[in-house]
């Protein structure tokens, strides 16, 4: 197989966040700042991956805004020719530092919401006040006019706000939104039982995005990332391992997903001791699980392998307990009676309690 | 369908790109890369913000010694599917 350069790569600034949501894809084991990156280790990064092939250049956390050099670091992005994104909470954000990330030639927002109301968003965020000045935050973002997209993430806690949610994207003036559901890794994980759609939900969801779309053509783009513990089929995850993007975690380990760190027999190389590059096409990591020669069964046989690559690694660790198996959401894996299993008790454990994720050090 | 006195225009956050490491141009948009084939980028390098469609066209039809009817369809098709995706803007 001839592995093509990469497209988008996500920067993930920083683990540090105001914020605490429960469905945070950070890992578990947060990295600490004084590991971070430095300003002219991001940059230099940037520019490799520019060279490298990359269009598209994320800027996450964490909450990217808690990095002091963030104007500093979206300016160096784009002189190294990036289409640049910053994924945020909107908190760390003043409106002085708006205008500062306009005239450094930030492209792209992308807001997330906890929830439509401050009741739900500062519950799910663990963060009082926090959805205010989100929504002052999105009144900055209208007033400059950054293309902005809204970033909603659903749970059985809040996946009634949907509607609410598309409106509001339409009241600030997005062209965009995500809708999420979420997705379980990272500090999700710990929280199944009270994140869980129940399959109602996850069918509800799918009619209203299905509406909408209708609905709102030409005025806002909808993108739907199902609820995977009830679908068919797995998800493309990564648009495939080591095809599409990659992802920098805050103290400069590459990785091929946002939770390959579960993995742990797999070793990832840093931006510090070695050209981005190499690490792309010739690491152990990106090139474990590339392509579908590593596929056991039903994957091999089915002709959806390369649609989906037998979905994703990381939840196969999780359930299946072997990464390079069948991804157990997909109905042909042994292992998705269990799946189906798991997916009804945390949707039904109505006593769950929110596990928040903690503070980066 | 865009009017042919009709404005359309790329809003902020879409931008022509050269990328070189693949040899083309795309389109940068939020979280998408389209790319361009020859007819699309001659399309997108004749927005200028202030040129209205049947100008456009028409300018097109004679870069390409070509039927000005038939470029207009083409050009109509190309930027009703961006405008959809809301990655084009037209002003009235
Ligand atoms: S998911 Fe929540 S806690 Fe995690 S980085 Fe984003 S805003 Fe912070
Ligand atoms: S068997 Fe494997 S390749 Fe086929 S649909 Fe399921 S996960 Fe995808």
């Amino acid at each position: 197989m001839k592995v093509p350069a990469p497209l988008a790569m996500l920067a993930e600034l920083t683990h540090r966040c105001p914020l605490s949501c429960p469905y945070c894809s950070n890992p578990v084991e947060l990295a600490a700042r004084s590991g971070e990156l430095t300003t002219e280790e991001w940059i230099s990064t940037f520019k490799q991956a520019a060279d490298l092939g990359v269009l598209q250049l994320h800027l996450s956390g964490g909450e990217p805004a808690t990095r002091r050099d963030l104007t500093e670091l979206v300016k160096g992005a784009r002189d190294a020719g990036l289409y640049t994104n910053l994924i945020t909470s909107g908190i760390g954000l003043t409106e002085k530092r708006m205008h500062e990330l306009d005239a450094a030639g930030l492209d792209h927002i992308q807001l997330s919401l906890q929830g439509t109301d401050a009741e739900m968003a500062d519950r799910i965020g663990g963060y009082r006040g926090g959805y205010e000045r989100k929504m002052q935050v999105a009144g900055w973002i209208k007033e400059i006019g950054f293309p902005l997209t809204l970033n909603a993430v659903l749970h059985r806690q809040n996946l009634h706000q949907l509607p609410r949610a598309l409106e509001m994207a339409v009241e600030m003036g997005a062209r965009r939104i995500e809708v999420a559901i979420v997705q379980f890794y990272g500090w999700a994980m710990l929280n199944r039982n009270v994140l869980m759609p129940t399959r109602e939900q996850a069918k509800e969801a799918e009619r209203i995005v299905a509406k909408a779309r209708e609905d709102l053509k030409g005025t806002l783009v909808i993108d739907f990332v199902p609820a995977d513990y009830h679908s068919d089929y797995p998800k493309r995850c990564m648009g495939g391992w080591g095809t599409t993007g990659l992802n920098i975690a805050p103290d400069g380990q590459v990785l091929p997903c946002h939770a390959a760190q579960t993995i742990k027999h797999l070793k990832f190389e840093n931006v510090r001791d070695k050209p981005l590059a190499d690490i792309w096409y010739q690491s152990d990591a990106f090139n474990t699980y590339r392509g579908t020669d590593f596929l056991p069964e039903p994957c091999q046989s089915c002709d959806r392998k390369k649609i989906d690559f037998g979905g994703c690694r990381c939840q196969a660790l999780a359930v299946a307990g072997d990464a390079s198996a069948t991804d157990p959401v997909c109905v042909k894996s042994p292992f998705n009676d269990k799946m189906r299993a798991l997916a009804e008790d945390f949707s039904a454990d109505e006593a769950a309690e929110i596990t928040y994720r903690t503070a980066a050090g | 369908m865009i009017a042919p006195d009709a404005v359309p225009y790329l809003p902020r956050g879409v931008r022509l790109h050269r990328d070189h490491v693949r040899d083309r141009w795309v389109l940068l948009a939020p979280e998408r890369t389209i790319s361009l084939d020859v007819i699309g980028h001659a399309i997108i390098t004749e927005l200028d913000g202030s040129s209205g469609f049947a100008q456009i066209v028409d300018r097109l039809a004679a870069k390409y010694d070509a039927p000005a009817d038939q470029i207009a369809g083409d050009v109509q098709q190309f930027l009703g599917q961006l405008a959809e995706r809301r990655f084009l803007e037209v002003r009235a």
